[in-house]
């Protein structure tokens, strides 16, 4: 199964969350953690696949995949908030995400569990004084249902230099 | 007139009349009396000129107006060429080139009006003038020749004999011979077009026999503003102008009935031919016939050219290479197209190994086909990626000329190989790389003139440019007869430096320390000049051509001169790939690095300084084991004979050990992007017939 995104045609170029408007979060669930990705950025979501392994690396990226004959890419979100390694499932996915600096870049998570529609006010921005480079990747917490979802900001990865 | 959709159209025709001008003054300069250079100069600062108007920058054109003026008085043999006008015409195409960039990034000339130059173009028109006011009375009457004589265009035509039969024929019969004139309007761009359309509209009515130029250089733009033809018509007159009239832009058709009588080249008697050729030489002689851009009368004879008048045709015709401008980005698509045709070509084979060993033999057939049909297009394709060096070569021999003022030194540039070509991005990438070096060598390399009557070398020093094909790579040579490399100072330097120190110093042999050049910030000059020494240059060649995956390379004899070679892959994107299994996991080893394949026993593998190697055929060959390198479990045991892939790199050579072959595969080079840069030794990757990817093992780098 392949869930294409047509909406990453014209890429979060204003921030909605000034302008008032709603803006479409993808839930994704890492270990028992719930985290929304901003739906613009996400270019495809796709199953676990083989992944070729690229000598050299830091451990976080775990190699490349072929998106539609392109290499892309691969990097695992647990290792990246610092959760312990990967257990592929039946409910793995890959999220390729476009992003502005890196181009396309796969990143696996745990499940992927839905669509939400938050409106500004039910989304918090959250400051943090501290460098930790996991939290500085949240920038804000989204409430839905009576559920916490930490939003990701995924402009701030930088694959190389971590 | 909005012309802003023509800008791209003008930038790249400017840059191409300006280096054809730069090109044409160096000719001058070594042959001041060469007539046809001085026509053909002529030729393209007139064009610039008109496009410069046409576009309206008005400065570019009064700067052209008046070297036009300088070359028009040249070429009528008014004024002699001398060296101080040649330097004030490269500076007035220094001053063109500064509108043009202006032009290209901010889609303005500029407000430099360059009123120095444009008075020292004046002065030299005027020193001329002196010597040649006869001369310049004769020029009046040439120049409004074309206008007055335009109405009977069509009797200057030479005719050869089939010509003069068709016609006569075509009047026996009743058919009417119609001599036609077309003038199309002076700011007309697309002025082959027009043409075309004209030629196309009287078509319709007429039979065109003869065509003043011939319908080739019509197409090619290579006429002034108007083209005469005769034409076989039942027709009326009026009709076919009207026709052609119907054109848009064209200014002014004019035509009347032919009377063979009349033709200034027509003669009754069977001599015809021979008085052809005497008309032609004197024509060319008169300056009333050099003012328009008319070809060799010959050359109207190429469309209807028969055998017997074969001898006829002018020999001189100059070979102009025909280009096609194509986007890169539709380039770059229709490679992707033939990436995924392989990769779909791949994964029939891969299924055909997979399934069992009956599958029908037309399967095979079409694989085979497609095979056949993705080579081809693989080739054609590259074909028009590759461009000739010519385009980035030409400008050297001026900057060598304008360096050898400069440091005050004689040098002569010698050129090889410009035709050799080279992948479009490949191309367009090399030429600073190569400028650096012949920088280096005018400037670092040859020594100046004392020193070189001292060591009894020429005083004229030699810089070489060669290119050239070898194998799958091209490499380009910058040569020169100069002091070549101090190795002592360059260690001492980089001693002092701090770069190395003095104990690694005695450890490293010659070509380490020639190395040392290629970091960023070394340089050796004694004195910084503005042309080299800042040690800014050969770390930007190296990591430039690196960039290209090519590799740089240097060759030197104290006082003899130095070698730099460059060496080019000559496609970027698609290549002959060894496959190979180290693991689990699949690689891939260009073909082009590759020498040969190698079983080896274990126990045929030596230790030298605790360092693994195998000597064959009397070379000692250092063993890189992959698995240790790529940080995989090797699936053999030691007792396994090694599987060993001989990698050459320059003269540098290495035995990768690996598990398995695979076999021999075309394989489509995709970036890594840059997140892999500190994998130094993966170049990219590939797609597998099954979707799977395997890395590029780079083997220079493993080296």
């Amino acid at each position: 199964m392949e869930l294409s995104t047509n909406t990453a045609k014209n890429l979060p170029e204003e921030d909605n969350k000034e302008t008032g408007e709603s803006v479409q979060y993808i839930v994704i669930r890492l270990g028992n953690e719930q985290y929304g990705i901003d739906i613009r950025y996400i270019d495809n979501i796709v199953r676990m696949q083989p992944i070729t392994r690229i000598p050299k690396m830091p451990p976080y990226l775990k190699g490349v995949i072929n998106m539609r004959g392109e290499v892309n890419p691969v990097i695992s979100m647990r290792l990246i908030m610092g959760l312990e390694e990967d257990v592929y499932t039946k409910a793995t996915r890959i999220i390729v995400l476009k992003l502005e600096q890196e181009g396309n870049v796969g990143f696996i998570v745990d499940e992927v569990k839905e669509v939400v529609t938050l409106s500004p006010d039910e989304i918090e921005k959250i400051t943090y004084n501290s460098k930790e480079e996991k939290t500085n990747l949240i920038t804000a917490v989204g409430k839905h249902n009576g559920e916490l979802i930490s939003l990701f900001d995924l402009n701030a990865i930088n694959i190389e230099g971590n | 007139m909005d012309v802003s959709q023509y800008l791209e159209i003008f930038l790249d025709e400017t840059k191409e009349h300006l280096q054809n001008l730069n090109t044409r003054i160096l000719e001058l300069e070594a042959d001041p009396e060469g007539a046809d250079t001085v026509n053909e100069i002529f030729r393209a600062a007139h064009s610039l000129k008109g496009m410069a108007g046409t576009m309206g920058y008005k400065r570019m054109q009064n700067l052209t107006h008046d070297m036009e003026n300088v070359f028009s008085e040249v070429r009528n043999g008014n004024i002699k060429v001398q060296p101080e006008m040649i330097d004030v015409l490269f500076q007035c195409l220094d001053a063109l080139e500064e509108y043009t960039d202006n032009i290209q990034t901010t889609g303005d000339e500029g407000t430099n009006e360059n009123e120095g130059l444009i008075k020292q173009l004046n002065d030299i028109l005027n020193g001329g003038k002196v010597s040649g006011t006869e001369a310049k009375k004769e020029e009046k009457p040439a120049a409004e020749a074309p206008i007055v004589e335009s109405s009977a265009k069509w009797d200057e035509i030479a005719l050869d004999d089939s010509q003069i039969t068709v016609i006569r024929e075509a009047q026996k019969q009743g058919k009417k011979v119609y001599g036609l004139n077309v003038l199309i309007q002076e700011n007309c761009i697309l002025k082959a077009a027009r043409a075309f359309l004209v030629f196309k509209a009287v078509e319709e009515q007429a039979e065109i026999i003869v065509s003043e130029p011939s319908a080739q250089d019509v197409e090619d733009e290579k006429f002034d503003r108007d083209f005469t033809l005769i034409v076989l018509s039942d027709a009326e007159l009026d009709a076919i102008i009207k026709a052609a009239e119907n054109v848009s832009e064209i200014e002014k058709v004019s035509g009347a009935p032919i009377v063979l009588e009349n033709n200034k080249h027509y003669s009754k008697n069977e001599e015809a031919e021979a008085s052809v050729a005497v008309e032609n030489t004197a024509e060319q002689a008169s300056p009333a016939a050099a003012t328009t851009t008319a070809p060799a009368p010959a050359n109207t004879a190429a469309p209807a050219a028969t055998k017997q008048d074969a001898k006829k045709q002018a020999p001189a015709k100059p070979v102009v290479n025909r280009t096609v401008r194509v986007d890169i980005e539709k380039l770059d698509s229709l490679m992707n197209l033939v990436s995924e045709l392989i990769i779909a070509k791949n994964s029939l084979v891969s299924v055909s190994s997979q399934e069992q060993t009956n599958i029908n033999s037309a399967f095979n057939e079409q694989i085979e086909y497609l095979e056949q049909v993705t080579t081809n297009l693989h080739e054609s394709v590259m074909k028009v990626r590759m461009v000739p060096i010519e385009s980035v070569v030409n400008k050297f021999p001026r900057m060598i000329r304008d360096l050898s003022k400069k440091l005050d030194k004689k040098m002569e540039l010698y050129m090889t190989g410009e035709e050799t070509e080279l992948d479009r991005t490949v191309v367009d990438e090399i030429g600073d790389p190569l400028m650096h070096l012949l920088r280096n060598s005018a400037d670092h390399g040859l020594e100046s003139a004392e020193v070189r009557a001292q060591r009894g070398k020429p005083a004229v020093g030699s810089i070489f440019l060669d290119a050239y094909q070898d194998g799958n790579n091209v490499v380009i040579e910058v040569r020169d007869d100069g002091n070549g490399i101090d190795i002592e100072a360059v260690r001492n330097k980089a001693i002092e430096r701090g770069t190395i120190t003095p104990e690694q110093a005695a450890n490293m042999t010659d070509k380490d320390i020639i190395n040392l050049l290629f970091l960023p910030s070394f340089s050796t000059a004694k004195k910084v000049t503005d042309v080299s020494g800042r040690g800014v240059g050969l770390d930007v060649v190296k990591s430039k051509i690196e960039s290209l995956s090519g590799e740089v390379e240097v060759k030197s004899k104290l006082g003899v001169g130095s070698t730099w070679t460059i060496r080019l892959p000559l496609t970027l994107a698609i290549i002959q790939a060894l496959m190979v299994v180290v693991g689990n996991e699949k690689y891939a080893i260009s073909l082009g690095s590759i020498q040969t394949l190698e079983d080896i026993a274990p126990s045929e593998v030596k230790l030298v300084q605790n360092k693994e190697v195998i000597h064959l055929r009397g070379n000692v060959i250092p063993l890189i084991r992959l698995n240790e390198v790529l940080d995989i479990e090797s699936k053999k045991s030691k007792d396994d004979n090694l599987i060993v892939v001989i990698v050459k790199k320059g003269d540098k050579m290495a035995g990768l050990v690996i598990d398995e072959l695979i076999g021999q595969q075309e394989i489509v080079i995709k970036s890594l992007g840059r997140y892999t840069r500190q994998c130094k030794f993966i170049s990219g990757a590939t797609i597998l017939g099954d979707g799977e990817i395997a890395l590029i093992l780079d083997a220079n780098a493993l080296i």
